[in-house]
């Protein structure tokens, strides 16, 4: 299916928690409220003609100017052979999202990195832990405005 | 070694264990010989490539994806190359599309050789691993007399490949290709039909294709399973629609569809495969430029895109933003490994100890690319 289409059967079921299309991606993006994001996922994956059988990417952006942190989720299905980007914006300074780990179980490893990496709560996660980094390392170091620590226990870094 | 209960043990394989493939430590309980838990602990390679690509310019991060998987440096440059190509949007001359089908495939070769070489000697032989570095080094060969390097290539480029083909590279893997399909049937003689190899593996490990969809495993992993997905024919790129190749799937020829002997194999058919492709690139190849003309200071216009490409362990994605600086915004790689590695606790719950090995070892996975 067109990207446009999923995006106006979305409009129709979830109303004003589809907030926006954007075409100009590749593949386009449809941006979701975070509050609904569970219950899209679930309505594309489960819905017949639309089947999104895989989560082929999970990413956090750090969108600071906005004052914004973002998590993008790159769809895809392999009956149909369609894909969508969805995404999230929350506070920066409280970046709580539902996790979708329930949806698809890749999304367990991608959470995690992202919350290591940009400080993003998955709200539900069953295991929201450092994936790469030290479990002791303090901050995010994939934030904008992230400073790097001088020392690491007794290690110059 | 924490003792949790008097049955249990609790025990660290790695992070420096030679059946780890890198450094990838896993916390395992047993009871007994049995596991009951297998936690895999990763980041110790984390170098934060995505952190780096934020500081560099488009063209400087090339040879950082070399450094993604490493056995399939080739592969990962493409991917890159497409990823900013698209948001470029540039178009890219025939003979560099030639070229880099060549060099993908060649590398394909070899990656799947050291996974063949290395699983058979996870396996406990060691014969093979020898005779898959031996054919290897041919394609090695191959690729130093092209760009240079024998491991890290930096060889596709941003709008094509950096040099053309030296003299001589034709017929030197004409040569090639007529040799390998031979030492691919010393390989089922030696190991995929031995008995013993058999009893370890059929049957062991078995992903179902629901369980690769919910996982994201993708690539050969996969196909093994009994999913015919492969992007070079579901979703082509370069010029891989107008190639003549099979995309094998498991069929549990010796015990169930996706067990770990099926995974093994798909390496196998799937070397076959490429030697065919490169032998129609090789025929195809016309003059023309290497490479399109690529502005010296890149700037791509703002703008978001996922773009993947079939790399031998699998889908490698690339979700880049762009500002319209000469920076990328946001560089996330999606490593196939990544996906692929996190099925394991699942698999693991249940089987011997032995078999934890054969089940990482089937997965092929590669470390620094998970750990990025």
């Amino acid at each position: 299916m067109e990207p446009k289409g999923i995006y106006d059967i979305l409009s129709k079921t979830f109303g004003s928690k589809i907030k926006q299309f954007l075409e100009n991606t590749f593949p386009p993006t449809i941006i979701v409220e975070s509050s609904a994001i569970v219950d899209v996922c679930k309505f594309l994956k489960n819905e017949e003609g639309l089947n999104f059988t895989s989560l082929m990417c999970l990413s956090g952006v750090d969108l600071k100017d906005q004052g914004k942190m973002a998590v993008v989720y790159h769809l895809f299905s392999i009956t149909h052979r369609h894909k969508i980007a969805l995404k999230v914006e929350v506070d920066r300074n409280e970046p709580h999202v539902p996790t979708v780990e329930g949806v698809w179980a890749t999304a367990n490893w991608y959470e995690r990195e992202a919350y290591d990496l940009f400080g993003i709560i998955f709200d539900g996660h069953s295991d929201l832990r450092r994936i790469l980094m030290p479990d002791d390392w303090e901050g995010y170091p994939m934030r904008k405005d992230y400073v790097y620590p001088k020392k690491y226990h007794t290690w110059d870094v | 070694m924490v003792n949790v209960d008097e049955r249990f043990m609790e025990v660290s394989m790695g992070p420096q264990h030679p059946s780890t493939h890198g450094v990838l430590r896993l916390l395992v309980r047993t009871d007994g010989e049995v596991l009951t838990a297998a936690r895999p602990y990763i980041g110790y390679l984390h170098r934060a490539l995505e952190k780096i690509a934020e500081r560099v310019t488009y063209p400087q991060f090339t040879p950082f994806t070399d450094r993604l998987d490493y056995l399939a440096s080739m592969n990962c440059n493409l991917a890159y190359a497409m990823t900013v190509e698209k948001l470029l949007n540039i178009e890219i001359p025939r003979r560099a599309q030639i070229i880099r089908v060549i060099m993908a495939e060649l590398n394909r070769i070899s990656s799947h050789l050291i996974a063949f070489g290395s699983f058979s000697s996870d396996m406990g032989a060691f014969t093979p691993f020898l005779f898959g570095i031996r054919e290897r080094e041919f394609i090695n060969d191959l690729f130093e007399m092209t760009c240079g390097s024998r491991l890290t290539y930096n060889y596709i480029r941003i709008g094509g490949v950096s040099k053309d083909l030296p003299e001589g590279f034709i017929d030197k893997a004409k040569e090639f290709l007529d040799y390998f399909p031979g030492k691919l049937k010393e390989y089922n003689e030696l190991l995929s039909y031995n008995a013993i190899f058999i009893k370890r593996l059929a049957n062991i490990a078995v992903i179902t294709p629901e369980d690769a969809l919910d996982y994201g495993v993708t690539g050969p992993n996969l196909r093994a399973s009994g999913i015919k997905w492969d992007l070079r024919r579901e979703e082509p790129y370069l010029i891989y629609n107008e190639l003549d190749f099979d995309i094998p799937i498991g069929r549990g020829e010796m015990g169930t569809v996706g067990d770990a002997w099926d995974r093994y194999m798909m390496r196998i058919y799937e070397m076959e495969q490429s030697t065919k492709i490169v032998k129609q690139c090789l025929d195809m190849l016309a003059p023309g430029d290497y490479t399109a003309k690529v502005p010296k200071v890149l700037k791509p216009p703002a703008g978001e895109v996922y773009v993947r490409a079939e790399n031998p362990r699998g889908e490698l994605g690339f979700y880049l933003i762009s500002d319209g600086s000469t920076k990328p915004y946001r560089l996330k790689i999606r490593a196939p490994s990544f996906a692929n590695l996190s099925i394991l606790p699942k698999l693991a719950k249940g089987v011997m100890i032995a078999d934890l090995i054969a089940i990482i070892g089937s997965l092929d996975i590669i470390l620094p690319e998970i750990d990025r």
